[in-house]
């Protein structure tokens, strides 16, 4: 193959699609916000040539739903993958969908494109029943060609069935085929995305070269709470190109090249008023604790708690931690917007094409139909790209400078400074074991900060109270969804808990759950993980450093089981393994789906040990990877992945569940090394130190 | 300030005319349109900006125009000569070493250059030769034993 070939061929395979629609031009979708369009066509589409391309509102944010759709299209129409184009995320091109984020993909899209794929399939064979004067069921399919079983000479092709139109013919809800037949699901597929990402010929927003594009690199604000109240910008314009643009308390530097803009922008002396809030990175518990405490209501309640306390023989208190915590993706946000014929097109790095068009849309004040939102490929999303700061800002901008791409890249400190984080949170716990060390006879919990998402789980409790507060603006930084939102928080009280149970009744984690666990599916993973694992039962602290928690994520299922070794001069905490068994039902794409689960688990590691965002008022301290802690190649464990076997479960997605239990299994694990219980995520070699501390001499 | 400077890129003499103390990174994505070379963190901190400059891995955001003068840059668009993709991306592409893609041309760069150097290391060198990079996603498992396949295909059997 000549180089150009191959590299043409990367990009076809890309989110830009094999036919572009000029911007202007008639939507190819009627886009429906809030419902999933009937008619399979606006999923599925045969190109003249009989190539099938398939259109999603999804994005491929590289957990791999390119890959996934692709193969749930082919196997419902006997193609190979590689054999269908998808395009991702285009509001323009693709039917409505939620945003691409809580584990949706394959939960809630999957089985309708599955099903019009299936519906696609057969109109398909009764297409070409007619053409081959042959009855459906003497026909079979493959590779886009459909012959007729018996003599394999009297063929056609979905190419030329459809010849690039519409299909009109429409036969309902079709059945996808039976497990049994199926071919592409459960085996291991090559990535669409991978040449495109190793050659680097993937396209993400800032990697777009429109002719005459500017960047804009926007002033902001020192600290949270403040707005911009007058500017200087004499010095930035004297440098030559620089343009400044304003619109209300937006200002941005514009010049051909970023780095030209960035310099500029420096150059701008602006003051600000407002008010910063009054609360640092040290006192935001407390903050939480007292804000929350006059909206705490009661959300779930079961039983008498004061009897279930007089039941009681062993009563534990806890009070669990965790810190803010960026979504810190590689690819900090970027958009680029261009304001054309009375169109405003945005090529963004985005989780919500649908979202950025209602908030682009709003922010102009113009209506939906008048905004495309093409998305790239993104680096990485995690929730941090649910919501589109940068894509409304780039709209401001272009919209001022008519014909002319504007781009908006943030830098590492304002993705740090502007990221919507994870919420700090602070859950209560007061719980109860009866002398049998079988039944846990209360469980108060109160939380603030997060909602009491996810915080049961299948165990039995004689009697359970649940509050949380409703007070609209509670945080005083901007929070938002952090993959598994409030499930992580919750986790790991619940299981730091039940640990500390365990141990002060001086019984085995492990047994106590079993004794615990009303539900078979999680008895079942827990003995998966544990016979996976080599869980020898023993009750806590043994010196092993073995930690085990359990997680779900709506039907989603995780038991972690963590293995550390703790410094106890630097309370520098090393993972050394780590092991997942998860039950998310049928599993279409092993390997993607083993991926995610490392993936998490990797991530985690940074969330229960070292990522933090530091702030004094609304000045948020970390603005760089110097001091905001990723983990880096040093941290990585030992890392083991099992699947429950539970191919009749319809697929739950897999992005959040294995996030959920990981801090909860490392802190557990601490505690087995050390005596010490880690309260406060993420437990830096400082907060470790500290739990070290008042762990009694023996 | 502003000069040309010339240099060898993906094997091709190049001259470009721009400030000498302009980041390399800048050159390469907006003057000369090679975009697969990323922007992290403009600060040599985490890696997605790796190009090799007379085969060493130097973050491309820290290094000048000036400092490639008369030198050889190699980025990943360099890597795959007439369709044929290089051992370590071959690797990378056979592991699924990436999720979302944005570090990958810094880890295969980054990687390409140490197992020029040491194609049989031990794992525990190929993580310090990694520690420079950072993945978002967690593909750190897939990587390691993507370099160390790698390193094999090289030669480099342990």
């Amino acid at each position: 193959m000549r180089r150009r070939d191959f590299l043409q061929g990367v990009t076809a395979g890309a989110l830009t699609f094999f036919f572009t629609t000029p911007v202007g031009s008639a939507p190819i979708v009627p886009t429906r916000p809030g419902a999933y369009p009937e008619d399979f066509n606006a999923y599925l589409k045969v190109s003249a040539d009989g190539r099938v391309g398939c259109f999603v509102g999804k994005v491929e944010l590289g957990q791999g739903a390119m890959t996934v759709l692709a193969m749930l299209v082919a196997e419902e129409l006997e193609l190979d993958p590689a054999q269908v184009d998808m395009c991702l995320g285009d509001t323009d091109l693709c039917p409505w969908d939620m945003p691409t984020g809580g584990s949706l993909t394959m939960w809630h899209t999957a089985p309708v494109l599955r099903g019009a794929a299936a519906e696609a399939r057969a109109v398909l064979l009764r297409m070409a029943s007619k053409t081959l004067g042959a009855p459906v069921a003497d026909l079979t399919l493959k590779d886009g060609a459909i012959w007729v079983k018996a003599s394999p000479a009297r063929r056609t092709t979905f190419g030329e069935l459809v010849k690039g139109r519409k299909m009109e013919r429409h036969l309902g809800k079709v059945k996808p085929k039976p497990l049994s037949d199926c071919t592409v699901i459960g085996r291991r597929v090559p990535r669409k995305d991978a040449l495109a990402k190793i050659t680097g010929a993937a396209k993400y927003a800032g990697d777009l070269r429109f002719p005459g594009t500017l960047h804009a690199c926007i002033l902001r604000p020192p600290a949270h709470g403040l707005t911009l109240a007058t500017a200087d910008t004499a010095a930035a314009e004297r440098i030559p190109g620089v343009r400044i643009v304003r619109d209300g308390t937006l200002l941005a530097v514009l010049h051909p090249q970023p780095d030209t803009a960035r310099k500029a922008l420096a150059l701008v002396k602006g003051t600000f008023e407002g008010t910063e809030p009054d609360v640092d990175d040290v006192r935001i518990y407390q903050y939480l604790v007292d804000k929350a405490a006059p909206g705490q209501r009661v959300v779930i309640s079961r039983g008498d708690l004061a009897a279930g306390e007089k039941r009681a023989a062993t009563v534990v208190e806890g009070e669990y931690r965790n810190a803010y915590e960026s979504h810190a993706t590689l690819e900090p946000h970027t958009s680029v917007a261009k304001w054309e014929e009375g169109r405003m097109t945005v090529w963004a790095s985005t989780q919500s094409p649908f979202v950025f068009r209602e908030a682009v849309a709003e922010a102009l004040k113009l209506g939906p139909d008048k905004v495309r939102i093409i998305a790239q490929f993104v680096g990485g999303g995690f929730g941090g790209k649910l919501v589109g700061p940068g894509a409304v800002e780039a709209a401001r901008i272009a919209r001022q400078v008519p014909g002319v791409p504007i781009q908006v890249a943030w830098n590492r400190e304002e993705d740090l400074f502007l990221d919507t984080y994870r919420p700090a949170a602070v859950v209560k716990l007061r719980s109860g074991l009866d002398a049998g060390r079988g039944a846990i006879t209360f469980w108060d919990s109160t939380v603030a900060g997060v909602s009491q998402g996810e915080a049961e789980l299948s165990y039995d409790m004689q009697a359970t109270r649940y509050q949380a507060p409703a007070v609209p603006g509670l945080h005083p930084l901007k929070a938002g969804a952090w993959r598994a939102p409030n499930a992580h928080t919750n986790a790991f009280a619940r299981e730091s808990q039940l640990d500390a149970l365990a141990a002060k009744a001086g019984v085995d984690p492990v047994t106590l759950r079993r004794r615990l666990i009303t539900d078979a599916r999680l008895l079942r993973l827990l003995d998966l993980a544990v016979e996976t694992f080599g869980w020898e039962p023993a009750p806590g602290p043994t010196g092993r450093g073995i930690g085990l928690a359990c997680g779900a994520w709506r039907q989603g299922l995780v038991v972690a089981v963590a293995q550390v070794a703790v410094d106890k001069t630097t309370g520098k905490v090393r993972t050394e393994r780590f092991l997942e068994a998860v039950d998310v039902g049928l599993v279409v794409n092993p390997d993607g789906a083993r991926q995610q689960v490392e993936g998490a688990i990797t991530m985690c590691i940074g969330q229960a040990l070292s990522e933090e965002i530091r702030f004094k008022g609304g000045r948020i301290l970390d603005k760089n990877f110097d001091t905001y802690l990723l983990p880096r190649f040093s941290a990585i464990p030992r890392i083991e992945v099992v699947f429950a076997d539970n191919a009749t479960m319809v697929t739950q997605g897999i992005g959040e569940p294995p996030v959920v239990p990981v801090a909860a299994a490392l802190a557990n694990a601490v505690f087995d090394a050390t005596g010490a219980r880690v309260t406060h995520v993420p437990f830096t070699p400082e907060r470790v130190l500290e739990a070290l501390k008042r762990v009694p001499a023996k | 300030m502003s000069a040309t400077v010339s240099f060898m890129l993906n094997g091709k003499p190049v001259t470009v005319a721009s400030p000498r103390d302009r980041m390399l990174v800048w050159v390469l994505r907006d003057e000369l349109g090679l975009t697969g070379t990323k922007v992290g963190c403009e600060a040599g901190l985490c890696g997605a900006c790796t190009v090799l400059v007379d085969f060493e891995a130097v973050p491309s955001c820290s290094t000048t125009l000036a400092d490639v003068a008369g030198k050889t840059v190699l980025t990943i668009e360099g890597l795959a000569v007439d369709g044929k993709l290089n051992p370590v991306q071959e690797a990378f592409k056979d592991h699924h070493a990436f999720q979302c893609g944005y570090c990958t041309s810094g880890m295969i760069m980054a990687a390409w250059a140490f197992l020029k150097k040491k194609p049989k290391a031990t794992r525990t060198e190929i993580v310090e030769a990694m520690e420079g990079n950072l993945c978002r996603c967690g593909a750190h498992v897939r990587i390691l034993e993507a370099v160390e396949s790698a390193g094999k295909a090289m030669g480099g059997g342990r």
